[in-house]
């Protein structure tokens, strides 16, 4: 039983070394080269699935009776396709990220982040000290307009007098 | 030409968007892009009436027959999907031109078009498909135009936001992938009918159990649902306007359909939910994300982020629903994929007119707005009604069959849980409806002009629709629980 | 340099595992693509990397828990090879028994590919339609007449060293495109076919891009170009099956294409290759000219930054 599922172990082992390099890696071109290996061990699985004892590749030829299964071929044909596009538009992001950023380690890039977020939240802050300061200023102005008219009317009944 | 409309409502995007690639000039590029789009729309409407009267409608690929060749099978639930994702593709594209000249660079929007026609392809292949490997290759469309369309602004956080979404969902779509490889090893076969019919006689062996669970944990990934929601608020968040617009209404939702399609139709219910303790599993993480992401909302300054933490919860709300696994759950889960479609889509479109005016969304921008952009800001504030539950919106509706199907359960806890969940949602709607309508506008905004026509109309065009389909909700739940109950009847 | 040597060494084994089809493809995907542009990236990103490894304990954490599920899931497989697995009994003979008579090719994956799942082929296509569009989107950069003048005249100074190069070079090139060709066209009876041919055709143009400069390059085959050839690659790769609606079969039915339906399906198949070939060519392409074309803009800008200093 061991030597027979022995391939499917060593799918396992190389899957698991790229599944741990893309979480615990901050370098965005390693996390790439992690998730890279972790899909390309994902198609050696299928194709070991589809080995078959004795059997050649699965092209019709009058000699040959035993053929390998095609169908998983298919799949990682198509599969391997899908993982160079996801490569190439994460290498591309990764690119932008480096021009933007100016590097390319997630820490540096988070912080980055948090310090512009930060800078928001105090220019929050502040947008309410000032309607506060400005809200306050207006009643004093209002309180003095007000005060004003009511020594105008004071004036005037005294000019009526 | 009806017989083949399985196939149109896919292959119609799809062509569509390389066209646009060739046609380049972008005001050309969009008219065209809203005519496939609405194109798409009307063939989901008729393939939802099919199916609604004479059952499944299946299509063969290539003439070959299943499993050997590709099958597309539409059945209600699809169907209704399909409905959705066009439907708010169309109303959103209206809305697209006037957008993006704001926030996407000139040379970019020919390609913003061929890339939203591209996962618009995606999202309705992988709904309308019946052959696993399929779902993978359509999901990667969708995801992949789906990373390039959050980076495409001019905003530089989006390019890390997408770079994290990407890592996550690819990671996501491989646990799929291995999950196709393991059925296939123990069944021999890719279809999803013929799977369903295969698996129960290896339904024991631990290899179909581990398939089972790297498949969950995929489409969990996909879907956001709490503690893998991490990559949706800032994808969300700095995307461009329109983008979110259509993705908050979408994405999640075609996840929730896969989610669904797997554990009913090809796992079967006795093995997805009693092999696994999957309902006790999904009604905890949905309660947390619910709870948890609504109190995040709370403390959100960019209103953006804010309403992507309450999509967060409005998923959880929609997995407590899928959780009871019984017809009434089902159908509270399907009506709010529905409604919050509708829901979302107008709030984030609204947010968008705001972004066009203003340039930002931070709620500072939204002092004394109630005055200036009065038709912008009470979309919000109705959109932030249904989103609470109150009567006469859609929202309440789907609370309702939630809680009503929680009830006949007996599950008065949670009853009471989803309750508070809507009490959260005040708290942070009034935030800012206080700010729009009761305070004065801060020195530093400069006074703003209320929307442009072509986003208020595809806003109240949807706004309209969560108060019409809140009264008259015959065509929303008579569909939703005849999908429902359709699932029921096929699963053994 | 390691991602290419991973990759060759999968090939090896793909070809161990009588996977001669994903060899090939994976050799010139994996091994060749994908370095190529590995190496572009990290040129543009910088060699070093900051040594700090942060939460390494919750990675392995959950790296533990998938592995130990996935080797759980492995005991009950059937073994390596079993010739009675049911992977090899159920949807599969028809392929290996009856592909002869209903399509006529000897290469069962081309057959699979190409006429039992066309339609997940027509999905890859489009997956490398878009992450061509994608990196379209995210770097493109509109070339400017003034700034190709300078940057010819750095190239023309450089290329005088790689004289060999350059010669022998201009000598493979066509043989490089002919070889793409026989792929392309011969893919129905042995290894190849649409995608293997146009990642070779691909990897000649590169080549000439990367000796005689991207300018020079641009000169013989323009942007606009080779866009519109990978939009013409997807669409007609869907025509053919929409050719098929209209013969009254169903979508993607080659039966119907011609009155002998194994002429059908031969023809069926050919179009879809050239097709697959046409817009992976263009794609491969486009993604190798931005990436160089951001290289090169970053260069322009560091040198004017030194200049105006």
């Amino acid at each position: 039983m061991l030597i027979g599922h022995f391939n499917y172990w060593i799918v396992v082992v190389l899957m698991m070394i790229g599944l741990y390099i893309v979480i615990a890696h901050g370098n965005l071109i390693k996390k790439i080269v992690g998730l890279v290996i972790f899909q390309t061990s994902v198609f050696i699985f299928y194709i070991s699935m589809a080995k078959v004892d004795g059997g050649t590749a699965p092209i019709l030829a009058d000699d040959i009776s035993q053929y390998s299964n095609p169908l998983p071929h298919v799949l990682i044909l198509t599969a391997i396709v899908v993982g160079i596009a996801t490569t190439a538009l994460a290498l591309s992001l990764v690119v932008r990220i480096k021009e933007e950023y100016g590097s390319i380690e997630e820490q540096k890039i988070q912080s980055q982040d948090n310090l512009s977020q930060d800078k928001l939240s105090q220019e929050n802050l502040s947008q309410d000290n000032k309607i506060l300061v400005n809200q306050s200023q207006i009643n004093q102005y209002q309180t003095s307009q007000a005060q004003e008219n009511q020594i105008q009317e004071y004036q005037q009944d005294g000019k009526h007098r | 030409m009806i017989a083949h409309f399985p196939i149109l409502q896919v292959i119609i995007p799809l062509m569509a968007a390389p066209i646009c690639l060739i046609l380049k000039r972008p005001k050309l590029v969009w008219l065209f892009a809203l005519i496939v789009s609405g194109l798409a729309f009307s063939i989901s409407i008729l393939l939802l009436q099919q199916v609604m009267t004479s059952g499944v409608i299946s299509y063969e690929l290539g003439g070959w027959q299943a499993p050997w060749g590709i099958e597309y099978r539409i059945d209600k639930l699809n169907a209704f999907v399909l409905l959705i994702i066009t439907a708010i593709s169309t109303i959103v594209l209206f809305a697209a031109q006037t957008s993006i000249e704001k926030e996407i660079p000139k040379n970019k929007h020919t390609y913003f078009y061929v890339l939203f026609l591209l996962s618009l392809t995606g999202m309705l292949g992988i709904v309308a498909t019946g052959d696993a490997f399929n779902v993978f290759v359509f999901l990667e469309i969708s995801s992949l135009s789906a990373y390039a369309l959050i980076a495409i602004g001019k905003d530089k956080r989006a390019l890390w936001a997408s770079y994290q979404y990407l890592i996550m969902g690819t990671i996501g779509a491989t646990f799929i992938l291995i999950g196709i490889g393991l059925m296939y090893q123990m069944t021999g076969t890719l279809n999803m009918q013929d799977l369903s019919q295969r698996l129960p006689e290896v339904a024991q062996t631990r290899t179909v159990f581990t398939a089972f669970a790297f498949v969950i944990v995929g489409i969990c990934l996909k879907l956001a649902l709490f503690p893998l929601h991490l990559w949706l608020p800032n994808a969300y968040a700095y995307a461009p306007s329109i983008v979110t617009a259509f993705f908050a209404a979408t994405a999640t939702k075609v996840a929730i359909y896969l989610l669904i399609r797997f554990t009913f139709s090809v796992f079967g219910l006795s093995f997805s939910f009693t092999t696994i303790p999957l309902q006790t599993l999904f009604m905890a993480l949905g309660l947390l994300g619910i709870f948890i992401a609504s109190t995040s909302a709370i403390y959100q300054n960019n209103i953006k982020h804010l309403f992507a933490y309450s999509s967060i919860a409005q998923i959880g709300y929609m997995i407590v629903g899928f959780s009871l696994t019984t017809v009434a759950g089902l159908t509270a889960t399907l009506l709010h994929l529905f409604n919050h479609a509708l829901m979302k889509s107008g709030i984030f479109l609204a947010l968008a007119a705001v972004m066009y005016r203003i340039g930002n969304v931070q709620l500072n921008s939204f002092y004394g707005l109630g005055k200036q952009m009065p038709l912008t800001m009470a979309a919000i504030v109705i959109g932030g009604l249904s989103l609470i539950g109150v009567p006469l919106t859609v929202g309440f509706i789907s609370k309702w069959y939630l809680l009503v199907a929680l009830l006949e359960q007996g599950w008065w806890p949670v009853a009471v849980l989803i309750l508070l969940g809507s009490l959260i949602a005040v708290i942070y709607i009034w935030r800012i409806v206080e700010v729009a309508y009761f305070k004065e506008p801060l020195l530093n905004n400069k006074p703003v002009k209320e929307a442009p026509l072509y986003f208020l109309i595809p806003i109240w065009t949807l706004i309209i629709a969560n108060i019409y389909f809140g009264i008259d909700t015959r065509l929303s739940v008579q569909v939703a629980e005849a999908a429902a109950m359709s699932l029921f009847e096929v699963t053994p | 340099m390691l991602l290419g040597i991973y990759g060759l060494l999968s090939a090896i084994f793909f070809v161990a595992m009588d996977a001669v089809d994903v060899a090939f493809t994976e050799a010139a995907v994996g091994a060749g693509i994908s370095s190529l542009l590995m190496l572009v990236a990290i040129t543009m990103t910088g060699r070093n990397e900051n040594t700090t490894r942060h939460k390494p304990i919750s990675a392995l954490f959950i790296v533990i828990i998938t592995g130990g599920l996935l080797l759980y899931g492995t005991f009950d497989m059937p073994y390596f090879g079993a010739v009675e697995a049911s992977i090899n009994s159920h949807v599969v003979p028809r392929y290996i028994n009856d592909s002869m008579q209903e399509i006529g090719i000897p290469n069962i994956v081309t057959s699979v590919l190409a006429s039992y799942r066309a339609f997940d082929t027509f999905g890859e296509v489009v997956v490398i339609f878009t992450a061509g569009i994608g990196v379209l989107a995210l770097l493109s950069v509109g070339r400017r007449p003034k700034d190709d003048d300078k940057i010819a005249s750095i190239n023309d100074s450089m290329s005088e060293q790689y004289l060999v190069v350059r010669i022998v070079t201009k000598m493979l090139i066509p043989f490089i495109m002919l070889f793409a060709l026989y792929v392309q066209f011969h893919g129905d009876f042995g290894p190849g076919g649409g995608f293997q041919a146009g990642v070779i055709f691909a990897a000649a143009i590169i080549l000439y891009a990367m000796l005689f400069g991207l300018s020079t390059a641009n000169k013989v085959i323009n942007q606009t170009f080779i866009e519109l050839m990978a939009a013409l690659g997807v669409l007609l790769y869907g025509c053919v099956g929409i050719v098929s609606l209209l013969n009254g079969g169903n979508f993607f039915d080659f039966n119907v294409l011609s009155n002998d339906p194994i002429a059908g399906q031969h023809l069926g198949i050919i179009l879809i290759e050239l097709g697959v070939g046409c817009t992976v060519a263009s794609v491969m392409i486009l993604i190798f000219f931005n990436f160089a074309g951001r290289k090169e803009l970053q260069n322009n800008n560091s040198n004017k930054n030194e200049e105006s200093c």
